[in-house]
């Protein structure tokens, strides 16, 4: 039913909407001809679309409100995602996989060229994902300075092919090594800090890295940047653009699957546990006898090999790296995927990044609003769905834990 | 088996701990009282190296352990339960009590710690998939307790163990303190804010003031002392 309250709110909210839009969808100055513009229709439409809004907006709050009721009576309330009961049940799950394999391994000749580049450059923000999932999702260390790691990998694979000829395959190893090194070396000084601190030291951290990049000229070749950078190999055969991009896409897939592999086994590892622990709480680690520089700094480390492995990639797809590529806006995007897909979950790393960087592509025609359409997402998901899109299995096989308990 | 010999300890310039003695021996229970903000927890961290003593000594095994880091000193033997229980939240409690084992390698033995535990405790057997930070108070005091256990501790350091919690679950949890100390002659340095009760369990007591030792004699003296009975005792 509807009140006379929520018809009196939702009036008022339709106003505060069309006072606030007032300066950009009704004035309009034009300052050839002198003239204002007062376009009263645009405020119209605003008012009424906001109006009908905010009886959406109230359902889904009530729905919300209603759920955590619903959760703390103890009912049913189906809290399990529909993605995780589908992981759950081995009859849904495994022809699910084979279909989802048999459509990544047919993807790049089902569709053109243009699209198998873009979901190659969305596979790389997976496994940028995945490498920051290690240092926010489960050790709880905000980064906001990520970035730098996947432009040391580029750069690296770059530079070193420019004055040693050294080939891709070479480069990813050593590129890995490289990423591992610098997370040392920004692990150690910002050991001591936590949080808030954390996230403005590393973000310094990325912005020194693209400041030098863009002025030290003799090392990196400023903001022209490095062109000519080959593409893999594969067995000394030459590939045409064309071949050459879809070899780079079974690359970068075999790479995802290694890297859910790896985080799949270091999660359920002690290290990966220290970590989560760590993340709880530090004084309690310390008294269990965990060394907190030692699984921080690993945590650090293993998180910057895969984004300089990323940035390897990176640099080998697009054949040309200049510092302009690791802007700070690239720190947040990734850091989005994470926090938007799901702290800690493999499964939500993975959907975020597609979302993320799939929807802008797709959605090009309204790219004036992209910033605005990914302020709103990210409000809505923060309210509607604090844990991500699909939040880490942890947290819902303990709720189950909790029913079992109780009826027991 | 634990010696701090004049341990002065500073947050910053204020000073915490100021000329600190205190002497345990193997087998022992002994308790350090005091109001709050007589350094007591501060004297805990500084054993365990979380707030490592600026000046001072502390042997473990006449092995000296000063300045050494925690994760070290925990590797010998000291395991502390942290005030507050700081249990891990959203780790389950079979998780939470393997993080307990971190040090340990050996498989089997650790399995044979968590029947162990389980068989002090068994609520936390029935509760050994819940996330910890839905257990009750008391259950995570247990388990804050058991995770230290797990550890296989030569000495155990428990900060509070009472804080907040219901006096029947506080008897109880100190009943199993002395069947651990008689079971597996761990030795237990208990720092406690009900003296009475620390008191009873413990053989012998320091009483602490303003970072300094007052008074340090046998229980049983300490709770007929006139003035630990005014002052701690609520006599």
């Amino acid at each position: 039913m509807i009140t006379f309250d929520e018809i009196k709110k939702a009036f008022l909210v339709s106003i505060w909407f069309m006072f606030l839009t007032f300066p950009i969808m009704v004035i309009r100055v034009n300052p050839v001809e002198h003239i204002v513009e007062w376009r009263w229709k645009n405020m119209l439409v605003v008012g009424i679309g906001s109006f009908l809004l905010s009886f959406v907006w109230n359902y889904l709050m009530k729905r919300k409100e209603l759920g955590f009721k619903k959760a703390e009576s103890g009912e049913e309330t189906g809290t399990i995602p529909l993605v995780q009961r589908i992981l759950g049940e081995k009859k849904i799950y495994i022809p699910a996989l084979v279909v989802a394999g048999i459509f990544t391994i047919a993807f790049p000749f089902i569709f053109s060229l243009y699209q198998t580049n873009i979901m190659v450059s969305a596979l790389i923000y997976v496994m940028l994902g995945l490498g920051l999932n290690i240092v926010v999702g489960l050790a709880g260390l905000l980064d906001l300075g990520y970035v730098a790691f996947y432009a040391v990998g580029a750069y690296a694979y770059a530079l070193l092919n420019y004055h040693f000829g050294i080939s891709f395959w070479i480069a990813l190893p050593i590129g890995g090594l490289l990423g591992a090194t610098f997370g040392i070396l920004l692990g150690f000084p910002v050991l001591r800090l936590r949080g808030d601190y954390l996230a403005i030291v590393t973000l310094g951290f990325g912005e020194i890295i693209r400041i030098i990049l863009e002025n030290w000229n003799e090392f990196s070749f400023g903001p022209s940047g490095i062109a000519n950078i080959p593409r893999p190999s594969l067995f000394g055969i030459n590939l045409s653009v064309h071949e050459s991009t879809i070899y780079i896409y079974y690359i970068m897939i075999a790479l995802c699957l290694f890297t859910v592999f790896v985080v799949n086994r270091l999660q359920d590892s002690r290290i990966g546990r220290a970590w989560i622990a760590l993340r709880e709480d530090e004084v309690a680690c310390q008294a269990m006898g965990i060394d907190k520089t030692k699984t921080k700094l690993t945590a650090f480390s293993l998180g910057a090999t895969w984004a300089s492995m990323a940035g390897v990639m990176f640099a080998a797809k697009t054949t040309f790296v200049n510092p302009a590529s690791f802007t700070i806006w690239e720190s947040i995007i990734i850091l989005c995927i994470v926090v938007l897909g799901g702290m800690g979950s493999i499964i939500g790393v993975i959907a975020g990044a597609l979302v993320l960087i799939l929807m802008p592509e797709y959605l090009r025609a309204f790219s004036e609003y992209r910033m605005l359409a990914f302020g709103v997402l990210l409000v809505v998901m923060m309210i509607f769905r604090p844990g991500g899109i699909i939040p880490n299995v942890r947290r819902v096989y303990t709720f189950q834990g909790v029913k079992n308990t109780d009826k027991s | 088996m634990l010696k701090l010999k004049n341990v002065q300890t500073f947050y910053g310039n204020i000073q915490a701990l100021k000329d600190v003695t205190i002497e345990i021996s193997e087998g022992e229970i002994i308790t350090l009282i005091g109001a709050n903000g007589a350094g007591k927890s501060t004297t805990l961290m500084a054993v365990c190296g979380i707030v490592p003593p600026r000046s001072g000594e502390i042997f473990f095994m006449d092995e000296p352990i000063t300045g050494m880091e925690p994760d070290k000193i925990v590797s010998l033997g000291i395991c502390q339960v942290p005030e507050g229980r700081r249990i891990f939240p959203y780790l389950s409690v079979a998780e939470n009590l393997d993080m307990g084992a971190f040090l340990r390698n050996d498989r089997a033995e650790i399995k044979k710690d968590m029947e162990y535990v389980f068989d002090l405790f068994p609520i936390l057997a029935e509760r050994r998939h819940q996330a910890g930070g839905t257990l009750s108070g008391g259950e995570q005091q247990m388990l804050a307790i058991s995770r230290a256990l797990m550890a296989r501790p030569r000495l155990l350091l428990l900060d509070e163990p009472s804080l907040g919690l219901a006096p029947l679950i506080v008897k109880q949890i100190f009943e199993i303190l002395s069947k651990i100390n008689a079971e597996n002659n761990t030795t237990i340095f208990l720092v406690e804010q009900n003296a009475n009760l620390a008191l009873k369990v413990a053989a012998r007591g320091y009483v602490m003031e303003n970072g300094r030792i007052t008074l340090t004699n046998s229980s049983k003296n300490l709770l007929a002392d006139e003035e630990v009975k005014k002052a701690y005792l609520g006599l």
